[in-house]
């Protein structure tokens, strides 16, 4: 079932056409990688999903973007809301200056008014358990979540989506600034979280594409050139632009 | 854009070219000790199998290393993949024409059953259909693969008749004649063996161009 579609999408900033009437279907319950050279518009195209370009200025766009079936870029779309539908992981895990606990419960605080200590300490539980840091972390949850590695200041963060119940986990290049065992760690997070979630993955590590994606789509200069399932363009692209850019002949 | 990898497909293209030519020798040296019955031929066939499994694993090893180095994917991937298979093939002919090459040491000191007619012309559909075959992987030639498959039912019908002749003709009118008689139709067992696996490397040859498995779909080829 597709749990966001795009229909003819085109965004610009000011004059630039960093989206070219992209139609694609994003799958529930799968991981869907999105790779291309820098600049090709694919974190664009993340970011749409969860209206961050709004926060950019100059930049405006056309077509549609279905979640679950409802346009979200209407004027009326609420966006805390679309938000805390559609989370998104960065590239540098980015926790607050805040103990781990209040790290998690921070949305849930915003989103929920009054909620309850054991309400929030059962949200902490499940969100850990769900990153799989509870065990690691259950005994040292007032400290700063500064103190982490950087790899479980990303599954913290991912923690810290996971605390809002969104249905849908953006993920910006989650593992570049991770090294060999943070990304195996986090790429078998994102594993086990497809069964509950939508995951969206932009990286410019192709492997990482290959390992963790069910879906791939190839995007150059603000086209979605293809789009398929992950062991067909990893073996036999259809398109020669993406066999060139997956063989390292683009460029 | 010249890649870090394109020099090494290249020689891994330029070995399996050569073990391609080992094999197709392997099969011409087997066969022209057979018709003239020259022992030393027959056993230069099998001491030079040494070479052939030698440069075997070498392109085994190479693909694997390219494999670990690179983690090739799409052409490149199909490449490696068909190349390590097409190596394996061309090592079973290879070990094929050493067969037909004891069977002909076998039978070198008797007088020859009858003169050898049909067994050359297979013997050189054989062999067409290895260089053809290598050729097809080497050019990313699918006709050229296509051709292979099709040369296949002339080598099944070119060792029926021989092998109908060689029972009806001699081994159920004469029984005295049944050992040579058998040397033979192992061969001609040998030579159609070598052809199905040309076959094999041209399925794999459409596999590397065009994504598609043709084997076990005899009905995509059409």
């Amino acid at each position: 079932m597709a749990k966001i579609i795009t229909k003819n999408l085109n965004l610009w900033y000011f004059g630039f056409h960093a989206l070219k009437k992209i139609n694609s279907s994003f799958e529930a319950n799968r991981i869907t990688a999105i790779i291309g050279p820098s600049g090709c518009g694919k974190s664009t195209l993340l970011r749409v999903f969860n209206r961050m370009n709004d926060l950019i200025e100059g930049v405006r766009t056309e077509g549609e973007v279905l979640a679950d079936g409802e346009n979200i870029l209407g004027q009326k779309t609420d966006l805390v809301a679309l938000r805390k539908k559609i989370g998104m992981v960065f590239q540098r895990p980015n926790p607050f200056p805040l103990s781990i606990y209040e790290n998690i419960v921070f949305g849930e605080k915003i989103h929920a008014d009054g909620i309850t200590r054991d309400k929030l300490d059962e949200i902490v539980k499940r969100s850990l358990e769900d990153v799989l840091l509870w065990d690691e972390l259950k005994d040292r949850l007032n400290q700063p979540a500064l103190r982490l590695s950087l790899e479980q200041k990303q599954r913290l963060c991912i923690a810290r989506l996971i605390a809002v119940k969104p249905d849908v986990l953006l993920m910006d290049e989650p593992c570049s600034t991770l090294d060999p065992q943070g990304t195996q760690r986090v790429e078998e997070l994102m594993r086990e979280l497809k069964n509950k979630y939508t995951i969206i993955i932009v990286t410019h590590n192709m492997q990482q594409a290959a390992r963790v994606s069910d879906d791939t789509g190839f995007m150059l200069l603000g086209e979605l050139i293809e789009f398929g399932k992950t062991q067909e363009i990893f073996t036999a692209p259809r398109d020669k632009r993406t066999e060139d850019y997956i063989t390292g002949r683009y460029g | 854009m010249e890649r870090l990898i394109d020099q090494e497909l290249e020689e891994l293209n330029k070995d399996i070219l050569k073990m391609g030519a080992l094999a197709e020798e392997a099969i011409y040296k087997s066969i022209e000790a057979l018709k003239n019955r020259e022992k030393d031929i027959a056993k230069s066939v099998i001491d030079n199998d040494m070479n052939i499994d030698k440069l075997e694993l070498e392109i085994d090893e190479k693909c694997i290393d390219l494999i670990a180095r690179y983690q090739p994917v799409a052409g490149d991937l199909r490449f490696i993949t068909t190349g390590m298979k097409i190596n394996a093939e061309l090592e079973r002919i290879a070990d094929i024409a050493v067969d037909i090459a004891q069977r002909t040491l076998e039978i070198a000191d008797k007088p020859l059953l009858k003169p050898l007619i049909d067994i050359p012309k297979l013997a050189a559909v054989a062999q067409n259909m290895v260089k053809t075959s290598i050729d097809a992987f080497v050019k990313g030639d699918i006709a050229l693969a296509k051709k292979v498959m099709l040369s296949d039912s002339e080598a099944d019908q070119l060792r029926n008749t021989i092998q109908r002749e060689l029972i009806e003709d001699y081994m159920v009118k004469d029984s005295a004649t049944a050992p040579r008689a058998v040397q033979l139709l192992l061969i001609a067992r040998f030579l159609e063996r070598i052809c199905d696996h040309t076959t094999n490397i041209a399925e794999d040859v459409i596999y590397m161009v065009q994504a598609e498995v043709v084997r076990h779909h005899p009905e995509k080829l059409k």
